[in-house]
């Protein structure tokens, strides 16, 4: 059965094809060379005039697990306005900055995204987290594992451990938990707060463990390295949110020495301490050791105004910002001797001069690092703004003078200090097709995705080419998810279900045995209970793993 | 039908505990790290053997896993008024209820995340309301979660962290391995001896032996009404903020003592206060949850305190937890309008049976047998454990199997944050609650 898109103007960064027009054949779910002349091709789709991508990838997206759920129960006037009505095809649900799992598979499609991955699983709550994403349909998912502020962890690299016993345990998570990477947050900070430490720079010792951020990012970017993990260690760094944390995350990207490492919303990490607020713009800085470090990439974190929740492992400084709720209600939860979580909703306003000026640093980075291979179109959703507001981002990009217009509306202020208005760079369709789609699958070391040559996974969107970009990346006239059309007009037309990657790192087992000891003395579950079998993930029918290589 | 039977057949050969006694003559299976369902903290070192079918925990039980575990399987079919049918007829039966009702009622949810994962689909589908059987003391947190929000904390770090913990308005005699598995423990990551543990109870008529030391240190006993309970923990509150308050007494507490309690709860490095919202069965025991959770927030500014909810019985916060993600609401919900609308108090079982708003109702329950499933003018469908014994002839029942003793599945611990698997024990000739609700979603 071939399927064949004919006419279309192909941007496939992969191939280096920049707005061609290209043939694109699909036969079993998988883009196919284009077939001896003789073979039948079942159905044509002709896309005259359309703009063909792969399917959109979200590297960073807050959309299952424990925290999540907790924003769900504790916001249903976030749920009030968004309410989602069942349909003949799709379940009923809703939306907005914490929506049900349902809604959020069924937008992400509409919205031309075939893959979402959660990039703060815990360990302790792998098993809620996979359970979510089996029931979020539509889009590929998988999870990065967090650690970094786990007991067993901070024991080890106290104790120091060699790096090759921290690896086996670093190989183990990835297994036990059925994870596509590992993410560090606040590095031994939210291990540092159940000691009541209230702050933790890169350099200062965790009270009872003796061990510094540096240290605990070193390790772990080492560990990712040597089990051959393709997508970097993910950083959400030391001090977020916090006036002068630029120096912060530039010592940061001097500590992994030239190791792979992302670090990930960015703009909550790049605050000066200029001016009469003592709160300015760090980007220009962390744009040119961006520019600088090709070993680093990172995503943005865009903040975009309105109501939203944040919610994050980041127990400490979610409790710092607490102060800041609105409405004035929150959640700060110590976990299983494994992590934490904040959750704190937030209301972002444009004339506010700190929200402001958040707004204008997420765009001066994104328009001050050169390499669109190594920056990625987030907003933390939903910490800087749901991920609905991925269009409108993008028009931002990709328009100056709508950027332009929206920088005269914000908080006089703000937008004098930055040097948002001087900046003259537009993002090309090609550049967005980097940044959402190749870039992405190559950080994540999805081969077969993130691009349309040979053998690629049939994930395709097919947009009308519109001036304003924000129509057009909202709505997508075709979007294929595994050969199959899902979303015609941006609405729905097939329910499917995606698949979740992991990774089969090796690694030595003897590392169970300590594991075991660990277990049985200081934990609530066991070992063998703690591990997340194949079955459980593919038992009810909604899910399917796909094991990614190691490099 | 079949395929589910041979579904769980295979599950069941693949359990790799399962080892074969060669020495006796009777086969006997001997399987691990089993997680007991019956309770809110999901114990899951139970080791229980089956001997011939016939099942023993033998390592790690407490009196309400051995008589749930060790139960017999009474002889039992589905029914339709009484009279014994196929589970085919029963289904179509359930069906054909379902497919009659305006609305319907889907309540006691007992059940595992695979039960309610689809419990949530059918309710969807047929414009139901849910409430789960436990529903007013989840509704409880949750009126507190969604007012002013708290911070709380987990088993593991109680069990490794806190030096005082304050049972208020509980004595966890429910749970009843809770002392033993994170207060009293043999060994703790930061060294932590029991001795240096210090347990308070405020309450009424609460067993408090469970908090003697093994060494012999007894526990601070504030007797008070359960009514007093948050006017105790708000008085706290003011003198931990620095209020003097002029009055000697409060309900009948010297303020001596609330002043030195106060004064330990500041000193406290990792404090936590335990409550039952089942166990605080007053009106609006919400205004007492919050009042803990506020003096948790406050001691907070200067040390480290958090809160614990000890509940989570029959799947209720498993039925919570999966609601809140395929919805976007904790229970209670009504998927009338084709959308999920959340009201707690509003769509309780209670108020919904009482103003006749439902015109069917759909009662699980397969962890325990004495639910008391609601007796209501409307045609009602049990799903329920096969030695249930009702007051009534329902228009449907079919008895079921049990998640974690006949069939896998997973449940969430009280906290809702670990979700424990459970495993399969024996063999039941029983269906899973899944199972059946799948076949009234494709029948239906």
């Amino acid at each position: 059965m071939y399927i064949k898109l004919t006419n279309g103007i192909v941007y496939d960064p992969v191939h280096g094809i920049n707005g061609e027009q290209r043939d694109i054949y699909i036969r079993d779910g998988y883009i196919t060379r284009k077939p001896a002349g003789n073979v039948k091709i079942n159905q044509v789709y002709d896309l005259k005039g359309k703009i063909i991508m792969a399917g959109a990838i979200d590297i960073h997206t807050h959309i299952g697990g424990g925290k999540v759920n907790i924003a769900r129960m504790m916001l249903p006037e976030d749920h009030e306005a968004d309410l989602v009505r069942k349909t003949k095809l799709t379940r009923s649900g809703c939306g907005h900055a914490a929506p049900s799992t349902l809604t959020a598979g069924y937008r992400y499609a509409e919205m031309g995204y075939t893959a979402c991955f959660e990039p703060a699983m815990l360990p302790a709550n792998a098993r809620q987290t996979h359970m979510e994403m089996a029931d979020t349909p539509m889009v590929d998912k998988g999870a990065y594992a967090m650690l970094g502020s786990d007991d067993f962890f901070l024991r080890m690299l106290s104790s120091k451990k060699d790096q090759e016993a921290i690896s086996d345990y670093v190989g183990w998570i990835i297994n036990a938990t059925q994870a596509l990477g590992i993410k560090v947050v606040n590095p031994g900070g939210i291990n540092a707060f159940k000691f009541n430490q209230r702050k933790l720079d890169l350099d200062e010792l965790n009270q009872y463990y003796g061990v510094s951020p540096r240290d605990i990012i070193k390790s772990l970017a080492r560990a990712v390295t040597e089990l051959g993990i393709p997508h970097p260690l993910h950083v959400h760094g030391c001090n977020l949110g916090v006036p002068g944390n630029v120096n912060t995350t530039l010592d940061t990207i001097r500590a992994v020495e030239g190791m792979r490492m992302h670090l990930t919303h960015i703009q909550f990490h790049s605050y000066g301490t200029e001016g009469d607020r003592k709160f300015s713009s760090g980007a220009a800085e962390i744009a040119e050791a961006i520019n600088k470090n090709p070993n680093i990439s990172i995503d943005v974190g865009q903040i975009l105004f309105g109501q939203t929740v944040t919610a994050s492992g980041d127990s400490m400084h979610q409790y710092a910002g607490h102060w800041h709720a609105h409405p004035k209600k929150w959640v700060i939860m110590d976990i299983e001797c494994d992590a934490g979580c904040g959750v704190v909703p937030f209301k972002y306003r444009d004339k506010n001069f700190v929200n402001a000026l958040q707004w204008t640093i997420g765009l001066e980075l994104f328009l001050l690092v050169d390499d669109p291979w190594r920056i990625f179109l987030t907003t933390d959703h939903p910490n800087g703004a749901p991920f609905t507001s991925y269009p409108h981002l993008i028009r931002l990009l990709m328009d100056r003078s709508f950027r332009n217009d929206m920088l005269s509306t914000i908080n006089k202020e703000a937008a004098k200090t930055s040097t948002l208005a001087s900046i003259d760079r537009e993002y090309s369709l090609y550049d967005i097709a980097i940044m959402t789609r190749a870039a992405p699958a190559r950080s994540l070391g999805l081969k077969n995705r993130g691009h349309l040559g040979s053998g690629a996974v049939a994930d395709i969107t097919v947009y009308s080419e519109q001036k304003n970009k924000e129509k057009m990346f909202s709505k997508p006239d075709y979007v294929f998810k595994d050969g199959e059309v899902i979303v015609r007009n941006g609405k729905i037309v097939k329910v499917v279900n995606g698949a979740t990657h992991t990774l089969r790192p090796e690694f030595d087992k003897g590392i169970e045995k300590s594991l075991k000891r660990y277990f049985d003395r200081y934990q609530t579950i066991s070992l063998d209970n703690f591990k997340i079998d194949d079955d459980e993930i593919v038992e009810h029918g909604n899910g399917k793993i796909i094991v990614q290589p190691c490099m | 039908m079949q395929q589910f039977a041979q579904h769980y057949n295979n599950k069941y050969l693949k359990i790799k505990e399962l080892s074969l006694d060669k020495t006796s003559s009777s086969k006997v299976r001997t399987i691990r790290n089993v997680t007991c369902p019956f309770c809110g903290i999901l114990c899951d070192d139970l080791v229980i053997q089956n001997q011939n079918g016939k099942v023993k925990v033998i390592e790690n039980r407490c009196p309400k896993s051995t008589t749930a575990f060790e139960k017999e399987l009474p002889e039992n079919t589905p029914k339709i008024k009484g009279k014994k049918v196929s589970l085919e007829e029963a289904i179509d039966a359930i069906c054909a209820i379902l497919k009659k009702s305006h609305t319907p009622l889907f309540a006691g949810l007992g059940t595992d995340a695979g039960g309610m994962r689809q419990v949530m689909q059918l309710a969807d589908k047929t414009g139901a309301v849910l409430d789960h059987m436990h529903g007013d003391a989840l509704i409880r947190n949750t009126l507190v979660l969604q007012d002013l929000g708290w911070i709380t904390t987990t088993m593991a770090e109680i069990k490794n962290r806190a030096d005082l913990i304050i049972f208020a308005g509980t004595d966890a005699s429910h749970y009843l391995r809770f002392f033993e598995r994170v207060i009293w423990n043999k060994q703790s990551l930061f060294n932590l001896k029991n001795d240096k543990r210090h347990i308070v109870y405020i309450g009424e008529n609460l067993n408090t032996k469970a908090g003697i030391s093994p060494t012999g240190k007894r526990p601070t006993v504030l007797n008070c009404k359960t009514e007093q309970i948050g006017e105790i923990i708000s008085s706290l509150h003011a003198i931990v903020t620095g209020a003097s308050i002029d009055v000697k007494e409060i309900a009948g507490i010297k303020i001596k003592t609330l002043e030195k309690l106060a004064e330990q709860m500041k000193a406290a490095k990792y404090g936590v206060i335990v409550w039952s919202p089942a166990e605080l069965d007053i009106p609006h025991a919400e205004l007492t949850i919050q009042n803990f959770c506020e003096i948790v927030k406050y001691l907070t500014r200067v040390t480290r305190f958090a809160g614990f909810s000890l509940g989570g019985n029959d799947g209720a916060t498993t039925a919570n937890s999966v609601c809140a993600w395929q919805s976007g609401y904790p229970l209670r919900v009504n998927f009338n309008k084709g959308y999920p609308d959340y009201d707690a108090h509003h769509y309780s079982t209670r108020n919904v049976l009482k103003n006749k708003e439902v015109d069917a109702l759909l009662w699980i329950s397969s962890f325990s047998s004495n639910t008391n499933a609601p007796r209501a003018s409307i045609p009602t469908i049990v799903l329920a454990t096969p030695d249930t014994k009702l007051n009534f002839r329902p228009d449907v029942f079919i008895p079921v199997s049990t998640p974690g003793v006949d069939h896998t599945g997973q449940l969430f611990r009280t906290d809702s944050v670990v979700a424990l698997p459970l495993k399969q024990v024996r063999r039941s000739p029983y269906t899973s609650v899944h199972s059946i609700l799948k076949q009234v979603i494709e029948k239906i």
